[in-house]
């Protein structure tokens, strides 16, 4: 008997709307569909409205996990249509709170696993160890989530001896508690049993799926923009990208906490090697007509940032490549003959963030599920004729 | 007076009042052995140490909205709750607490009470797929499939791990079974292995992590309960609840030495009995994690089966041998 199971737009396993479908038989998957643009915000669009000081701080609420990723991407490519070089110091702080961001998330993400695998025990215990890496990044920026610290040209605040210290001190106990982690994470019997050979991706598939991130090196995929296309000071830092051959869940968890204790490492290099000096320099104002891409490495995978400047203030456009839109095709294919018991699992192993990836809305309709394409003049027209005269609906049911 | 001794099984001890004051207080109790192992603070509000907040959860339900879906068996539906909390009290009548003389059988200890008592615990997994498959509802059905599902993995196990020390005390009479264990105390440790069994399947049977699959949230929503609202769903918790205090008053008859000594000694040692085995069961709750379907009914099979088959064949060379 095959029968088709919705899960999202709102279920409790989603953290942010986005629907799945399943196509079941019994328990086991043997189709599953995506659906977007339940969380469609408009914000490329708006960026062409604002200058680009203003879109630092519009590019960091595209996400409310990796929001220092998308401000750095973008200013990465801005300064480089600006023709800025930010002071040494400013990138190492810049980068600096980069790499905590990627630790906090990654933390995060333990957590969400874990509470998708029902281990909340686990859960509990990693997000009160992340309540360390945020203390730590309110310290150095003054917030929790959106940091606002980058700025055209260099960064907005400076670090002092003592913040120096204290990052220091922190980085003890966070390794001690990832290690104990990793060894949880390859070790405990049932959450090794239902990470292990679950949502697999093989290597040709991760390639030619255009996967990217932990999902791609879980994979055994080697990708790293750190590595591949160094930015900021990443080309004299040491560091190794972590790989896992396993090219299931369990490869995901393992790359992910493997990759914070290389955080690790890079945080301490850059805190013992943090240069003098200003932290900024002024950026003029308007960029001369050309285009740029930035790339830059999110805690999810490489994101992407193309900029249009037409001499303005302004940028004429804006385009984001966040890396969960490229990690959707390789999903479909892991959730295919997998269990229903391990959706959200599958799923949240690629680190999702929804509304980073929502670009468009498709319109369908409820009752015959035909998809339309409408322009914004049509919409607005269809929006007043129906709502023309319209009485108010009592016990009105959907679809009206 | 034996009139009014009856009535006292019934309505105080361990009947109605009993039951449903120390059912929420066994829910106190693994909630916060739940939460302190994970480094939380579990209630703390509602009444002194959060002593309250299972009751205040099921009177805050009984305000709530009940809604029944358009398409579920309404009959069905509104009455499985009821019956499902009537029978998880029904087998607190038969654990051997006070109201028995042990040479003659009575209504609540008679020969074979251990097996009736094993199918009364049955039936609320009975009850969950019925109330799943009225509810009509994608997620219902499959964790309603998941319900019976698990209960193919855990039940004979169960069966096997809790006849064996019947077997050794050689009586099918649960008051007998406490006895004999009572004066032999050593004999309640080659049954380690069995009770270790036992634990496990409880925990199945009681569906908590790592056998909440039925009603896995991450994957469909409620499960068995997704449609049940209200005093429903109330009175479904305090069902669960029930069952966890009559499973655990079972185990420690049968593993533990029952509960000797009349009333109030006896109401020591089944307080002290029971918050043992749901300590164990809070503790295992706390370190696993959730496991698929296939693999509890491969794990009891390849493994919770053929054990509690080996505790079966110790306890009958012991019995040969050494009795």
């Amino acid at each position: 008997m095959k029968f088709t199971v919705p899960i999202g737009p709102q279920h409790p396993a989603l953290k942010e709307p986005i629907s799945l479908r399943m196509t079941l038989e019994g328990e086991v998957i043997r189709d599953a569909d995506l659906r977007l643009g339940y969380n469609h915000r408009g914000m490329e669009k708006l960026a062409e409205e604002k200058t680009y000081l203003q879109n630092i701080y519009l590019t960091e609420r595209i996400c409310g996990i990796c929001s220092h990723s998308h401000s750095t991407c973008f200013v990465q490519g801005a300064e480089k249509l600006l023709e800025v070089e930010p002071p040494k110091r400013g990138v190492y702080i810049r980068y600096l709170v980069s790499e905590l961001e990627r630790v906090h998330s990654h933390l995060l993400w333990l957590g969400v696993a874990a509470h998708e695998a029902g281990f909340d025990s686990l859960f509990m215990y990693v997000w009160r160890d992340r309540e360390v890496v945020m203390d730590l990044l309110e310290m150095i920026s003054g917030n929790r989530v959106h940091y606002a610290i980058n700025t055209l040209g260099g960064v907005r605040r400076d670090l002092d001896d003592l913040q120096v210290k204290k990052i220091l001190d922190s980085l003890d106990l966070l390794r001690k508690r990832s290690a104990y982690y990793l060894d949880i994470g390859a070790n405990e019997p049932s959450f090794v049993g239902r990470l292990a050979d679950v949502g697999r991706l093989t290597k040709e598939q991760a390639v030619d799926l255009c996967a990217v991130g932990p999902t791609a090196r879980a994979s055994d995929v080697a990708i790293d923009v750190r590595k591949d296309d160094p930015y900021g000071m990443y080309d004299e830092t040491p560091f190794k990208v972590c790989t896992a051959d396993t090219c299931d869940v369990l490869g995901r968890t393992v790359v992910r906490v493997k990759e914070m204790l290389v955080s690790y490492d890079i945080i301490e290099y850059l805190m013992r090697n943090l240069p003098a000096g200003p932290v900024a320099v002024r950026a003029p104002r308007r960029a001369k007509p050309g285009e740029v891409v930035a790339r830059y490495e999110a805690p999810r995978g490489e994101n992407i940032h193309y900029i249009k400047s037409n001499g303005t203030d302004k940028p004429e456009r804006l385009k984001v490549r966040a890396p969960t839109l490229g990690n959707y095709a390789a999903t479909l294919v892991m959730l295919k003959s997998g269990f229903l018991a391990d959706v959200p699992l599958i799923f949240a192993a690629i680190d999702p963030c929804i509304c980073c990836a929502e670009r468009t809305v498709t319109l369908v309709d409820a009752r015959t599920g035909e998809e339309h394409s409408v322009g914004f003049s049509r919409l607005r027209a269809m929006a007043r004729e129906r709502w023309k005269n319209a009485p108010l609906k009592k016990d009105a049911v959907w679809p009206f | 007076m034996a009139i009014l001794k009856t009535l006292l099984y019934l309505l105080v001890y361990p009947g109605f009042l009993f039951v449903f004051v120390y059912s929420t207080f066994c829910e106190w109790f693994d909630r916060k052995v739940f939460a302190r192992l994970q480094n939380r603070m579990g209630p703390t509000h509602t009444g002194r140490f959060g002593l309250l907040q299972p009751v205040a959860d099921i009177v805050k339900l009984l305000a709530k909205e009940d809604i029944v879906p358009e398409k579920a068996d309404r009959r069905m539906f509104s009455l499985l709750p009821a019956v499902g909390l009537a029978v998880a009290a029904t087998a607190m009548l038969l654990l051997p607490v006070w109201h028995f003389s042990l040479e003659r059988p009575s209504p609540n200890s008679f020969p074979g009470d251990i097996i009736v008592i094993l199918y009364i615990l049955s039936l609320p997994t009975l009850i969950f797929f019925l109330a799943a498959w009225s509810s009509t509802s994608f997620y219902s059905e499959i964790g309603g499939a998941r319900v019976l599902t698990l209960l193919f993995g855990y039940e004979v196990p169960l069966f096997l791990a809790v006849l064996g020390p019947a077997i050794m005390a050689g009586s099918w009479r649960l008051a007998e079974i406490a006895h004999f264990f009572q004066q032999r105390p050593l004999l309640l440790l080659p049954n380690l292995l069995g009770f270790l069994i036992a634990l496990i399947c409880l925990q199945a049977k009681l569906e908590r992590t790592p056998f909440d699959i039925p009603h896995a949230e991450t994957e469909i929503v409620g499960g068995t309960f997704t449609e049940y609202s209200g005093k429903k769903l109330a009175l479904f918790r305090l069902m669960i609840d029930v069952e966890m205090v009559a499973g655990a008053g079972l185990l420690a008859a049968v593993f533990l030495g029952g509960f000797p000594g009349g009333v109030f000694v006896g109401l020591v040692h089944f307080v002290i009995k029971t918050l043992f085995v749901i300590f164990l069961l809070a503790v295992m709750r706390a370190v696993t994690s959730r496991i698929r379907i296939d693999q509890v009914v491969n794990f009891s099979w390849r493994y919770l089966a053929p054990l509690a088959v080996l505790q079966l064949f110790i306890i009958l060379l012991l019995k040969g041998f050494v009795l």
